[in-house]
């Protein structure tokens, strides 16, 4: 069906973005809901707080696509977001993570 | 020394604080306290609409007209559902907005109260910034900061949805924070202005595109003194109509879906656009590949999301636009263009706006063109979402920015009633005419008793052809003129549901001559509502058809 084996995952180009947000209740809605309008997919979401837990990092694994310098700026009009930070797919925040997305 | 607020009273403190004297709302059970607070509120009037959207355009009304936020309240549940088209409408044509809202108490919330729905997820994707205040002490953070983010930057709606509970909190105040205002945008970089300057100043064929931006950052005279400059001849979109007069010698109207066809084609042929506060929507591009395909493009904007968007500029300078026009002025040369010149004029005479029946005030265009004859400058000209609001657009002589309301980014018909209103209660001095159709008209009929009660000069023109028009316009041209659900069967006496209402209404139909009947309506203050029958057959042309190329535009 739709499902698609890890070579395939592989070939396919990704991107990694760390965004520094302020941490309270909605600023997740508010950064997801940037790509969900757009029906882009987020294929992973990690996030925790850092520092004294007034700020969160969130780190999402997505899909390389023409839109994806649009979405960069997207995030960083939103008033709670404080940095954008764009990677290559081969970040270790996700491939560390692998083991425990075994199927 | 301190006082003992509620947070309702804490709320309506901070609103008078921020200089606010008029609101728009309609209350109920989770907004009762700081309707109680309100109403102890000498400085503040509230204007109670009749449904929570009328509210919503009232205050887009009042922040069109002054280009400061205006503030519109709710209650939790359908009344901040009521607001969302509102909402949604200030976000597309970036407006300056602050909602309030009830919600159910804060140990209610996600439990399914009675009139509880997530206000604050809903409007996430239709608002700049929104807040669930948690706390009394935090009002005192959130009220000032809605207003900063609605004025800053690129305007926009800001919602703050405050629980009942958090309302009848007492707290201490010592001290109060300073108003919310406009932060100032970053300058724009001098190199690029340079690079600007020079490419203007080597342009054959230069184009000035000026969007709503130019209205919002008050910088209509800016523009307009560098079109004269460097004689640019200039467009502008369905949202910065007046910001250059429209009968100006370098004004081409507007551009795109229903602009002259002369514009148009000017646009096609043109070597270098220069973008002002224009966002490239795609009313006025048309098929983007094919809009000004042979042209280098300057693009400034104060949201960097809008440059390279769409079309990706040669020059992109972020800033706001008054600013950077300013810069751009001294460095621009004079030049008289006049092969450039020489060649718009010879468009304009081989492809000139057509406007049938203009001298016939019982004609769409000659309507318009009436109304516009009995007023001045002055007047603020609102319009609802259809046929009517495309040929005010294409034939009222708009020449004042701030002059002219209309919906342009989400197009929402029921637009035009409260928003006039709102225009009015903000500029009581001002005559303000709404042009609408009978379709728009009825999804905010309910407004007309609040103008009654308001009593506002308002004075709605409404066009009657008992239609859908746009969308009878589109299946007679693009669906084999398969009339469906674009008729109305059954049309209501619209003048006795006006009188009915409590405001003066006039049949143009019924008069022997519509000239002085107009005038004599227009003239008389307070409300009035002035019906006419428009021909249903009749199209807003010249067209691009959905998809097309603005060049290849059809009808007159």
């Amino acid at each position: 069906m739709n499902a698609i084996n890890r070579n395939e995952l592989d070939a396919l180009n990704r991107a990694v973005l760390e965004i520094d947000v302020n941490n309270h209740p909605g600023v997740m809605s508010h950064v997801i809901g940037l790509f969900s309008r757009r029906t882009y997919n987020v294929e992973g979401i990690l996030c925790l707080p850092v520092g004294d837990g007034r700020q969160s990092r969130i780190w999402l694994l997505v899909n390389e696509d023409q839109r994806l310098p649009q979405m960069i700026k997207q995030a960083q009009k939103l008033e709670d977001v404080i940095a954008v930070r764009r990677h290559n797919a081969n970040h270790a925040v996700f491939s560390e993570l692998e083991s425990f997305f075994q199927a | 020394m301190t006082e003992t607020l509620t947070g309702a009273q804490i709320t309506v403190r901070l609103l008078e604080r921020q200089g606010i004297r008029t609101v728009a709302g309609i209350p109920g059970g989770a907004i009762l306290p700081i309707y109680d607070a309100l109403g102890q509120s000498t400085a503040i009037h509230h204007v109670l609409a009749r449904h929570e959207q009328g509210a919503g355009f009232m205050a887009q009304g009042m922040a069109r007209v002054s280009g400061q936020p205006a503030v519109c309240l709710a209650s939790s549940g359908p009344g901040a559902t009521n607001l969302l088209t509102a909402i949604a409408d200030a976000k597309l044509d970036s407006i300056p907005l602050v909602a309030i809202t009830g919600q159910v108490p804060r140990a209610m919330i996600g439990t399914d109260a009675f009139q509880e729905v997530d206000t604050y997820g809903l409007t996430i994707p239709i608002t700049k910034h929104n807040f669930l205040v948690t706390s009394a002490e935090e009002l005192l953070e959130v009220i000032p900061r809605a207003f900063q983010i609605a004025a800053s930057g690129r305007p926009g709606p800001v919602l703050v949805d405050i629980p009942k509970d958090v309302q009848t909190q007492a707290i201490e105040i010592g001290e109060w924070p300073e108003p919310g205002r406009a932060l100032p945008a970053p300058a724009a970089d001098p190199a690029l202005i340079e690079q600007a300057a020079a490419m203007i100043n080597a342009a054959e064929r230069p184009i000035l595109y000026l969007g709503g931006g130019v209205v919002h950052s008050g910088a209509a005279s800016a523009a307009v003194d560098l079109a004269e400059k460097a004689n640019l001849p200039t467009v502008m979109t369905l949202m910065a109509l007046g910001a250059m007069p429209v009968d100006h010698p370098l004004s081409l109207g507007m551009l795109g879906m229903h602009g002259a066809r002369y514009t148009n084609l000017a646009l096609d042929e043109c070597d270098l656009l220069i973008a002002v506060g224009a966002r490239f929507d795609d009313r006025a591009t048309g098929k983007v590949a094919a809009f000004c395909s042979k042209a280098k493009i300057i693009h400034i904007d104060i949201d960097p999301a809008e440059l390279d968007k769409i079309k990706t500029a040669h020059i992109s300078i972020t800033a706001d636009v008054s600013d950077a026009l300013h810069q751009l002025l001294p460095a621009v040369a004079k030049n008289d263009r006049k092969n450039w010149g020489d060649r718009i004029t010879a468009l304009q005479a081989e492809f000139p706006f057509q406007m049938p029946g203009a001298d016939d005030p019982r004609s769409h265009f000659g309507l318009i063109r009436t109304v516009a004859a009995c007023l001045d400058n002055d007047a603020i000209i609102a319009t609802d979402v259809g046929q009517h609001q495309m040929w005010v657009a294409q034939a009222y002589p708009l020449r004042r920015p701030r002059q002219w309301l209309t919906s342009g980014g989400l197009g929402t018909m029921g637009f035009g009633v409260p928003a006039a209103i709102g225009a009015a209660l903000a500029e009581p001095q001002r005559t303000v005419v709404c042009f609408t159709g009978d379709g728009s008209i009825l999804m905010n009929i309910q407004e007309l008793v609040t103008a009654a009660e308001e009593n506002v000069n308002v004075k709605i023109v409404l066009m009657d052809n008992a239609s859908l028009g746009l969308v009878h316009q589109q299946q007679t041209l693009f669906y084999g003129e398969r009339l469906f659900a674009s008729q109305f069967k059954a049309s209501p006496d619209f003048i006795k549901v006006a009188q009915g209402f409590g405001i003066a209404a006039v049949d143009l139909d019924a008069v022997a001559n519509p000239c002085a009947a107009l005038m004599e309506a227009i003239a008389r203050p307070g409300p009035c509502l002035i019906r006419a029958s428009i021909d249903a057959e009749q199209k807003v042309y010249p067209m691009v058809p959905p998809g097309a190329a603005n060049r290849d535009m059809i009808g007159a």
